[in-house]
Protein backbone atom coordinates (compact mmCIF):
# COMPACT_ATOMS: atom_id res chain seq x y z
CA UNK A 1 0.00 0.00 0.00
CA UNK A 2 1.04 3.58 -0.57
CA UNK A 3 2.44 4.83 2.69
CA UNK A 4 3.14 8.53 2.81
CA UNK A 5 5.83 9.95 5.00
CA UNK A 6 4.35 13.19 6.34
CA UNK A 7 6.22 15.90 8.21
CA UNK A 8 4.16 18.49 10.02
CA UNK A 9 4.09 20.64 13.15
CA UNK A 10 1.64 19.66 15.87
CA UNK A 11 1.20 22.02 18.82
CA UNK A 12 4.55 23.58 18.01
CA UNK A 13 6.48 20.31 17.83
CA UNK A 14 7.90 18.88 14.62
CA UNK A 15 6.33 15.46 14.02
CA UNK A 16 6.59 12.75 11.39
CA UNK A 17 4.13 10.01 10.67
CA UNK A 18 3.28 7.42 8.05
CA UNK A 19 -0.21 7.25 6.64
CA UNK A 20 -2.12 5.69 3.79
CA UNK A 21 -3.75 7.92 1.17
CA UNK A 22 -7.26 7.29 2.43
CA UNK A 23 -6.43 8.00 6.08
CA UNK A 24 -7.83 11.22 7.47
CA UNK A 25 -5.90 13.74 9.52
CA UNK A 26 -8.13 12.71 12.43
CA UNK A 27 -7.00 9.09 12.07
CA UNK A 28 -3.38 10.16 11.72
CA UNK A 29 -3.58 12.27 14.89
CA UNK A 30 -5.30 9.57 16.93
CA UNK A 31 -3.85 6.34 15.56
CA UNK A 32 -0.37 7.33 14.36
CA UNK A 33 0.54 10.18 16.72
CA UNK A 34 -1.56 8.86 19.64
CA UNK A 35 -3.09 12.28 20.24
CA UNK A 36 -6.51 10.98 21.21
CA UNK A 37 -7.87 14.25 22.61
CA UNK A 38 -9.40 15.01 19.22
CA UNK A 39 -12.58 12.97 18.97
CA UNK A 40 -14.47 11.37 16.13
CA UNK A 41 -18.18 12.06 16.19
CA UNK A 42 -19.99 11.79 12.86
CA UNK A 43 -17.01 11.44 10.52
CA UNK A 44 -18.83 13.54 7.93
CA UNK A 45 -18.06 17.11 9.00
CA UNK A 46 -21.42 17.75 10.62
CA UNK A 47 -20.64 17.60 14.36
CA UNK A 48 -17.32 19.40 14.83
CA UNK A 49 -16.03 16.98 17.49
CA UNK A 50 -12.81 16.55 15.48
CA UNK A 51 -12.15 20.31 15.14
CA UNK A 52 -8.49 21.32 14.98
CA UNK A 53 -6.62 24.34 13.68
CA UNK A 54 -4.83 23.78 10.37
CA UNK A 55 -2.45 26.65 9.52
CA UNK A 56 -4.54 28.87 11.80
CA UNK A 57 -7.86 27.87 10.24
CA UNK A 58 -10.61 26.00 12.08
CA UNK A 59 -11.33 22.72 10.23
CA UNK A 60 -12.85 19.29 10.79
CA UNK A 61 -9.91 16.89 10.84
CA UNK A 62 -12.19 14.10 9.54
CA UNK A 63 -12.46 16.06 6.26
CA UNK A 64 -8.71 16.46 5.75
CA UNK A 65 -6.41 13.69 4.52
CA UNK A 66 -3.37 12.96 6.63
CA UNK A 67 -1.19 13.39 3.56
CA UNK A 68 -2.55 16.93 3.13
CA UNK A 69 -0.91 17.86 6.45
CA UNK A 70 2.57 17.75 4.86
CA UNK A 71 4.41 20.94 5.87
CA UNK A 72 1.39 22.30 7.75
CA UNK A 73 0.93 23.46 11.31
CA UNK A 74 -1.78 21.77 13.35
CA UNK A 75 -3.10 22.74 16.77
CA UNK A 76 -5.08 20.23 18.81
CA UNK A 77 -6.67 20.20 22.25
CA UNK A 78 -3.45 18.72 23.68
CA UNK A 79 -1.76 22.07 23.08
CA UNK A 80 -4.36 24.16 24.85
CA UNK A 81 -3.26 23.95 28.49
CA UNK A 82 0.25 25.12 29.34
CA UNK A 83 1.66 22.42 31.59
CA UNK A 84 -0.74 22.19 34.53
CA UNK A 85 -2.27 25.59 33.81
CA UNK A 86 -5.59 25.26 32.04
CA UNK A 87 -6.61 27.70 29.32
CA UNK A 88 -9.29 30.13 30.66
CA UNK A 89 -11.85 28.40 28.41
CA UNK A 90 -11.04 25.02 29.93
CA UNK A 91 -11.25 26.48 33.44
CA UNK A 92 -14.62 28.11 32.75
CA UNK A 93 -16.00 24.90 31.21
CA UNK A 94 -15.22 23.18 34.52
CA UNK A 95 -16.66 25.98 36.65
CA UNK A 96 -19.86 26.18 34.60
CA UNK A 97 -20.24 22.41 34.25
CA UNK A 98 -20.33 22.95 30.50
CA UNK A 99 -19.87 19.28 29.65
CA UNK A 100 -21.30 15.88 30.44
CA UNK A 101 -19.93 13.04 28.35
CA UNK A 102 -17.13 15.21 27.00
CA UNK A 103 -16.92 13.89 23.45
CA UNK A 104 -17.80 17.27 21.93
CA UNK A 105 -15.71 19.26 24.42
CA UNK A 106 -12.27 19.28 22.74
CA UNK A 107 -13.79 20.42 19.45
CA UNK A 108 -15.90 23.07 21.15
CA UNK A 109 -12.88 24.39 23.06
CA UNK A 110 -10.86 24.64 19.84
CA UNK A 111 -13.74 26.40 18.05
CA UNK A 112 -14.34 28.71 21.02
CA UNK A 113 -10.68 29.69 21.17
CA UNK A 114 -10.72 30.43 17.43
CA UNK A 115 -13.81 32.58 17.96
CA UNK A 116 -12.26 34.58 20.83
CA UNK A 117 -9.06 35.14 18.88
CA UNK A 118 -11.12 36.83 16.15
CA UNK A 119 -13.64 38.44 18.45
CA UNK A 120 -12.54 38.90 22.09
CA UNK A 121 -15.90 40.42 23.12
CA UNK A 122 -18.63 38.38 21.42
CA UNK A 123 -22.33 38.71 22.07
CA UNK A 124 -24.26 35.61 23.06
CA UNK A 125 -25.56 35.38 19.48
CA UNK A 126 -22.01 35.58 18.14
CA UNK A 127 -20.91 32.77 20.46
CA UNK A 128 -23.82 30.61 19.27
CA UNK A 129 -22.96 31.43 15.65
CA UNK A 130 -19.26 30.69 16.23
CA UNK A 131 -20.14 27.28 17.69
CA UNK A 132 -22.85 26.40 15.16
CA UNK A 133 -20.59 23.76 13.63
CA UNK A 134 -20.18 21.94 16.95
CA UNK A 135 -22.94 19.66 18.16
CA UNK A 136 -23.45 18.62 21.77
CA UNK A 137 -25.99 15.88 22.39
CA UNK A 138 -26.11 15.96 26.19
CA UNK A 139 -25.34 19.25 27.94
CA UNK A 140 -27.41 21.48 25.74
CA UNK A 141 -25.75 24.69 24.74
CA UNK A 142 -26.67 27.11 27.51
CA UNK A 143 -23.85 26.26 29.90
CA UNK A 144 -21.36 26.07 27.06
CA UNK A 145 -22.30 29.56 25.88
CA UNK A 146 -22.14 30.90 29.44
CA UNK A 147 -18.70 29.38 29.93
CA UNK A 148 -17.39 30.91 26.69
CA UNK A 149 -18.77 34.34 27.63
CA UNK A 150 -17.22 34.05 31.11
CA UNK A 151 -13.86 33.05 29.63
CA UNK A 152 -14.05 35.97 27.20
CA UNK A 153 -14.64 38.37 30.11
CA UNK A 154 -11.71 36.94 32.03
CA UNK A 155 -9.39 37.00 29.01
CA UNK A 156 -10.27 40.67 28.39
CA UNK A 157 -9.58 41.41 32.06
CA UNK A 158 -13.12 42.76 32.38
CA UNK B 1 -9.77 -2.43 -4.78
CA UNK B 2 -6.64 -1.04 -6.36
CA UNK B 3 -4.33 1.26 -4.53
CA UNK B 4 -5.38 4.87 -4.05
CA UNK B 5 -2.76 7.29 -5.33
CA UNK B 6 -2.35 10.88 -4.19
CA UNK B 7 -0.60 13.56 -6.23
CA UNK B 8 -0.19 17.25 -5.45
CA UNK B 9 1.15 18.81 -8.66
CA UNK B 10 2.60 22.31 -8.55
CA UNK B 11 1.43 23.34 -12.02
CA UNK B 12 -1.85 23.23 -13.86
CA UNK B 13 -0.24 21.42 -16.80
CA UNK B 14 0.87 18.59 -14.49
CA UNK B 15 -2.59 18.42 -12.91
CA UNK B 16 -4.28 18.14 -16.31
CA UNK B 17 -1.73 15.53 -17.46
CA UNK B 18 -2.34 13.44 -14.33
CA UNK B 19 -6.12 13.59 -14.70
CA UNK B 20 -6.23 12.90 -18.42
CA UNK B 21 -3.58 10.19 -18.21
CA UNK B 22 -5.19 8.32 -15.30
CA UNK B 23 -5.97 4.68 -16.03
CA UNK B 24 -8.70 4.36 -13.42
CA UNK B 25 -11.14 6.79 -11.87
CA UNK B 26 -9.51 10.07 -10.98
CA UNK B 27 -10.88 12.89 -8.89
CA UNK B 28 -9.81 16.46 -8.26
CA UNK B 29 -9.26 17.13 -4.56
CA UNK B 30 -9.80 20.76 -3.56
CA UNK B 31 -11.39 21.29 -0.12
CA UNK B 32 -12.41 17.63 0.08
CA UNK B 33 -15.51 18.34 2.16
CA UNK B 34 -17.76 16.48 -0.28
CA UNK B 35 -15.16 14.15 -1.82
CA UNK B 36 -13.91 12.58 1.41
CA UNK B 37 -17.46 11.81 2.52
CA UNK B 38 -18.29 10.22 -0.85
CA UNK B 39 -15.15 8.10 -0.60
CA UNK B 40 -15.93 7.12 2.96
CA UNK B 41 -19.47 6.02 2.16
CA UNK B 42 -18.22 4.08 -0.86
CA UNK B 43 -20.27 6.15 -3.28
CA UNK B 44 -17.10 6.74 -5.28
CA UNK B 45 -13.93 4.68 -5.31
CA UNK B 46 -11.29 6.75 -7.08
CA UNK B 47 -7.85 5.36 -7.86
CA UNK B 48 -6.18 8.75 -8.12
CA UNK B 49 -6.65 11.97 -6.17
CA UNK B 50 -5.16 15.09 -7.73
CA UNK B 51 -4.84 17.72 -5.00
CA UNK B 52 -4.95 21.07 -6.81
CA UNK B 53 -4.13 23.22 -3.78
CA UNK B 54 -0.41 23.35 -4.55
CA UNK B 55 -1.04 25.11 -7.89
CA UNK B 56 -0.47 28.77 -6.91
CA UNK B 57 -2.92 30.48 -9.28
CA UNK B 58 -5.80 28.30 -8.11
CA UNK B 59 -5.53 29.78 -4.62
CA UNK B 60 -5.72 33.44 -5.65
CA UNK B 61 -8.45 36.09 -5.48
CA UNK B 62 -7.46 38.68 -8.07
CA UNK B 63 -9.19 41.96 -8.97
CA UNK B 64 -8.71 43.04 -12.56
CA UNK B 65 -10.49 44.70 -15.50
CA UNK B 66 -13.20 45.82 -13.07
CA UNK B 67 -14.05 42.24 -12.20
CA UNK B 68 -12.68 39.42 -10.10
CA UNK B 69 -11.00 36.08 -10.66
CA UNK B 70 -11.49 33.55 -7.88
CA UNK B 71 -9.18 30.54 -8.05
CA UNK B 72 -11.02 27.23 -7.86
CA UNK B 73 -9.13 26.25 -4.69
CA UNK B 74 -10.00 29.46 -2.78
CA UNK B 75 -11.83 28.46 0.39
CA UNK B 76 -15.16 29.84 1.50
CA UNK B 77 -13.56 31.59 4.48
CA UNK B 78 -10.95 33.28 2.28
CA UNK B 79 -13.71 34.69 0.10
CA UNK B 80 -15.89 35.77 3.04
CA UNK B 81 -12.93 37.56 4.62
CA UNK B 82 -12.01 39.42 1.40
CA UNK B 83 -13.51 42.82 2.23
CA UNK B 84 -13.53 44.32 -1.26
CA UNK B 85 -14.99 41.21 -2.88
CA UNK B 86 -17.69 41.06 -0.22
CA UNK B 87 -18.53 44.72 -0.88
CA UNK B 88 -18.87 44.16 -4.63
CA UNK B 89 -20.59 40.79 -4.58
CA UNK B 90 -22.48 40.53 -1.28
CA UNK B 91 -24.95 38.06 -2.81
CA UNK B 92 -22.17 35.64 -3.76
CA UNK B 93 -20.89 35.94 -0.20
CA UNK B 94 -24.45 35.33 1.11
CA UNK B 95 -24.35 31.99 -0.74
CA UNK B 96 -20.86 31.06 0.43
CA UNK B 97 -21.72 31.90 4.06
CA UNK B 98 -24.47 29.29 3.99
CA UNK B 99 -22.16 26.43 2.99
CA UNK B 100 -21.78 24.19 6.05
CA UNK B 101 -20.11 25.31 9.27
CA UNK B 102 -17.10 27.55 9.84
CA UNK B 103 -15.07 24.33 9.90
CA UNK B 104 -16.43 23.23 6.53
CA UNK B 105 -15.94 26.70 4.99
CA UNK B 106 -12.33 26.63 6.21
CA UNK B 107 -11.75 23.89 3.63
CA UNK B 108 -14.63 23.91 1.15
CA UNK B 109 -14.01 25.79 -2.09
CA UNK B 110 -16.36 27.62 -4.40
CA UNK B 111 -14.96 25.61 -7.32
CA UNK B 112 -15.79 22.43 -5.44
CA UNK B 113 -19.28 23.60 -4.53
CA UNK B 114 -19.86 24.03 -8.28
CA UNK B 115 -18.19 20.80 -9.46
CA UNK B 116 -19.81 18.62 -6.80
CA UNK B 117 -22.94 19.41 -8.83
CA UNK B 118 -25.52 19.31 -6.07
CA UNK B 119 -28.80 20.94 -7.19
CA UNK B 120 -28.92 22.56 -3.72
CA UNK B 121 -25.37 24.02 -3.66
CA UNK B 122 -25.72 27.45 -2.06
CA UNK B 123 -23.04 29.37 -3.93
CA UNK B 124 -24.18 28.24 -7.38
CA UNK B 125 -27.45 30.23 -7.83
CA UNK B 126 -25.62 33.29 -6.48
CA UNK B 127 -22.79 32.80 -9.01
CA UNK B 128 -25.27 32.26 -11.85
CA UNK B 129 -27.16 35.43 -10.89
CA UNK B 130 -23.82 37.25 -10.77
CA UNK B 131 -23.10 36.21 -14.35
CA UNK B 132 -19.99 34.30 -13.31
CA UNK B 133 -18.03 32.38 -15.93
CA UNK B 134 -16.00 29.27 -15.20
CA UNK B 135 -12.53 29.10 -16.73
CA UNK B 136 -11.78 25.49 -17.59
CA UNK B 137 -8.46 23.95 -18.58
CA UNK B 138 -8.08 20.49 -20.04
CA UNK B 139 -5.92 18.35 -22.31
CA UNK B 140 -7.16 20.26 -25.38
CA UNK B 141 -6.58 23.73 -23.96
CA UNK B 142 -8.59 26.34 -22.13
CA UNK B 143 -12.21 27.38 -22.51
CA UNK B 144 -14.77 29.45 -20.68
CA UNK B 145 -18.31 28.43 -19.83
CA UNK B 146 -21.16 30.25 -18.11
CA UNK B 147 -21.60 28.78 -14.62
CA UNK B 148 -25.18 27.70 -15.43
CA UNK B 149 -23.83 25.35 -18.11
CA UNK B 150 -21.28 23.57 -15.89
CA UNK B 151 -23.74 21.42 -13.94
CA UNK B 152 -26.02 19.20 -16.01
CA UNK B 153 -27.70 17.14 -13.30
CA UNK B 154 -27.22 15.82 -9.76
CA UNK B 155 -23.53 14.93 -9.42
CA UNK B 156 -22.95 15.47 -13.17
CA UNK B 157 -21.02 18.23 -14.91
CA UNK B 158 -20.29 19.12 -18.52
CA UNK B 159 -16.54 18.79 -17.86
CA UNK B 160 -14.71 16.38 -20.17
CA UNK B 161 -12.14 13.85 -18.90
CA UNK B 162 -9.07 15.71 -17.70
CA UNK B 163 -10.77 19.09 -17.49
CA UNK B 164 -10.50 21.21 -14.35
CA UNK B 165 -12.43 24.33 -13.39
CA UNK B 166 -9.50 26.60 -12.58
CA UNK B 167 -11.27 29.82 -11.67
CA UNK B 168 -14.52 31.70 -11.61
CA UNK B 169 -14.64 35.07 -13.33
CA UNK B 170 -16.94 37.76 -12.00
CA UNK B 171 -17.74 40.57 -14.45
CA UNK B 172 -17.19 44.30 -13.89
CA UNK B 173 -19.80 45.85 -11.59
CA UNK B 174 -21.77 48.86 -12.85
CA UNK B 175 -22.82 51.54 -10.37
CA UNK B 176 -26.14 50.97 -8.58
CA UNK B 177 -25.81 47.18 -8.73
CA UNK B 178 -26.72 44.79 -5.97
CA UNK B 179 -27.08 41.05 -5.53
CA UNK B 180 -28.48 38.76 -2.87
CA UNK B 181 -28.96 35.06 -2.20
CA UNK B 182 -31.46 33.57 0.22
CA UNK B 183 -32.45 30.02 0.92
CA UNK B 184 -35.23 28.37 2.83
CA UNK B 185 -34.15 25.76 5.37
CA UNK B 186 -35.91 24.52 8.50
CA UNK B 187 -32.97 25.73 10.63
CA UNK B 188 -30.55 28.58 10.13
CA UNK B 189 -27.22 26.70 10.07
CA UNK B 190 -25.88 23.38 8.84
CA UNK B 191 -28.77 22.57 6.55
CA UNK B 192 -29.43 21.93 2.87
CA UNK B 193 -31.50 24.36 0.83
CA UNK B 194 -35.13 23.42 0.23
CA UNK B 195 -35.27 26.41 -2.14
CA UNK B 196 -32.47 28.87 -2.95
CA UNK B 197 -32.88 32.15 -4.85
CA UNK B 198 -30.21 34.48 -6.22
CA UNK B 199 -31.02 37.91 -7.68
CA UNK B 200 -28.59 40.38 -9.23
CA UNK B 201 -29.79 43.70 -10.59
CA UNK B 202 -28.63 47.11 -11.76
CA UNK B 203 -30.61 50.37 -11.50
CA UNK B 204 -30.35 53.57 -13.52
CA UNK B 205 -30.20 57.01 -11.87
CA UNK B 206 -34.01 57.08 -11.70
CA UNK B 207 -34.15 53.74 -9.92
CA UNK B 208 -35.39 51.78 -12.93
CA UNK B 209 -33.96 48.26 -13.21
CA UNK B 210 -31.88 48.08 -16.38
CA UNK B 211 -30.27 44.64 -16.01
CA UNK B 212 -31.18 41.62 -13.94
CA UNK B 213 -30.32 37.96 -13.57
CA UNK B 214 -32.33 35.55 -11.44
CA UNK B 215 -31.31 32.01 -10.51
CA UNK B 216 -32.99 29.30 -8.46
CA UNK B 217 -31.49 26.35 -6.59
CA UNK B 218 -32.94 23.08 -5.25
CA UNK B 219 -36.08 23.30 -7.40
CA UNK B 220 -34.83 21.28 -10.39
CA UNK B 221 -32.09 18.76 -11.19
CA UNK B 222 -29.60 21.63 -11.28
CA UNK B 223 -29.51 25.34 -10.42
CA UNK B 224 -31.43 27.30 -13.04
CA UNK B 225 -30.98 30.67 -14.70
CA UNK B 226 -34.51 32.04 -15.14
CA UNK B 227 -34.55 34.72 -17.87
CA UNK B 228 -38.34 35.15 -17.62
CA UNK B 229 -37.96 36.08 -13.95
CA UNK B 230 -35.28 38.64 -14.80
CA UNK B 231 -37.54 40.06 -17.54
CA UNK B 232 -40.21 40.69 -14.89
CA UNK B 233 -37.82 43.13 -13.18
CA UNK B 234 -36.18 44.89 -16.12
CA UNK B 235 -37.81 48.23 -16.93
CA UNK B 236 -39.56 48.44 -13.56
CA UNK B 237 -38.82 50.08 -10.21
CA UNK B 238 -38.98 46.59 -8.69
CA UNK B 239 -42.37 47.50 -7.25
CA UNK B 240 -45.12 45.21 -6.00
CA UNK B 241 -46.49 44.48 -9.48
CA UNK B 242 -43.01 43.54 -10.77
CA UNK B 243 -42.42 41.33 -7.74
CA UNK B 244 -45.71 39.51 -8.34
CA UNK B 245 -44.64 38.79 -11.93
CA UNK B 246 -41.17 37.78 -10.67
CA UNK B 247 -42.70 35.27 -8.24
CA UNK B 248 -44.97 33.81 -10.92
CA UNK B 249 -42.08 33.45 -13.41
CA UNK B 250 -39.92 31.80 -10.75
CA UNK B 251 -42.64 29.28 -9.85
CA UNK B 252 -43.17 28.49 -13.54
CA UNK B 253 -39.47 27.63 -13.94
CA UNK B 254 -39.43 25.09 -11.09
CA UNK B 255 -39.69 21.34 -11.51
CA UNK B 256 -38.96 20.31 -7.94
CA UNK B 257 -38.74 16.92 -6.35
CA UNK B 258 -41.12 15.90 -3.59
CA UNK B 259 -39.13 14.70 -0.59
CA UNK B 260 -38.93 14.76 3.19
CA UNK B 261 -37.31 18.19 3.19
CA UNK B 262 -40.02 19.84 1.14
CA UNK B 263 -43.03 18.77 -0.86
CA UNK B 264 -43.32 19.81 -4.48
CA UNK B 265 -46.15 22.20 -3.63
CA UNK B 266 -44.16 23.74 -0.77
CA UNK B 267 -41.08 24.24 -2.94
CA UNK B 268 -43.12 25.92 -5.66
CA UNK B 269 -44.72 28.40 -3.27
CA UNK B 270 -41.50 29.01 -1.40
CA UNK B 271 -39.58 29.69 -4.62
CA UNK B 272 -41.88 32.66 -5.28
CA UNK B 273 -41.47 33.97 -1.75
CA UNK B 274 -37.69 33.58 -1.58
CA UNK B 275 -37.05 35.17 -4.97
CA UNK B 276 -39.09 38.26 -3.97
CA UNK B 277 -37.23 38.60 -0.67
CA UNK B 278 -33.88 38.21 -2.43
CA UNK B 279 -34.92 40.84 -4.97
CA UNK B 280 -35.79 43.20 -2.10
CA UNK B 281 -32.34 42.79 -0.56
CA UNK B 282 -30.60 43.15 -3.94
CA UNK B 283 -32.62 46.33 -4.56
CA UNK B 284 -31.57 47.87 -1.23
CA UNK B 285 -27.94 47.00 -1.92
CA UNK B 286 -28.13 48.49 -5.43
CA UNK B 287 -29.59 51.75 -4.05
CA UNK B 288 -26.75 52.03 -1.53
CA UNK B 289 -24.13 51.23 -4.16
CA UNK B 290 -24.33 54.53 -6.04
CA UNK B 291 -20.64 55.38 -5.93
Amino acid sequence: MARHHVRATVNGDAVEFLCETGQTLLEALRDELRLTGTKEGCGTGDCGACSVMLDGRLVCSCLVLGVEAEGRSIETIEGMAVGEALHPLQQKFLEHAALQCGICTPGILIAARALLERNPDPTEAEVRDGLAGNLCRCTGYHKIVEAVLAAAREMRGA
Amino acid sequence: MSELRYEAPKTLAEAVALLSGAKGRARVLAGGTDLLIQMRTGRIQPELLVDIKAVPELGEIVAGNGGYRIGAAVTGMQLIEHADFAKRWPGVVDGVRLIGSLQVKGRATVGGNLCNASPAADSVPALIAAGAVARIVGPHGAREAAVETVVVGPGKTSLAVGEIVTSLLLPPRPLRSGDAYLRFTPRSEMDIAVVGAGVNLTLDAQGICTQARVALGAVASRALLVPAAAAALIGTKVDAAALARLAAAARDACSPIDDKRGSREFRLRTAGVMVCRAAGIALERARRNDG
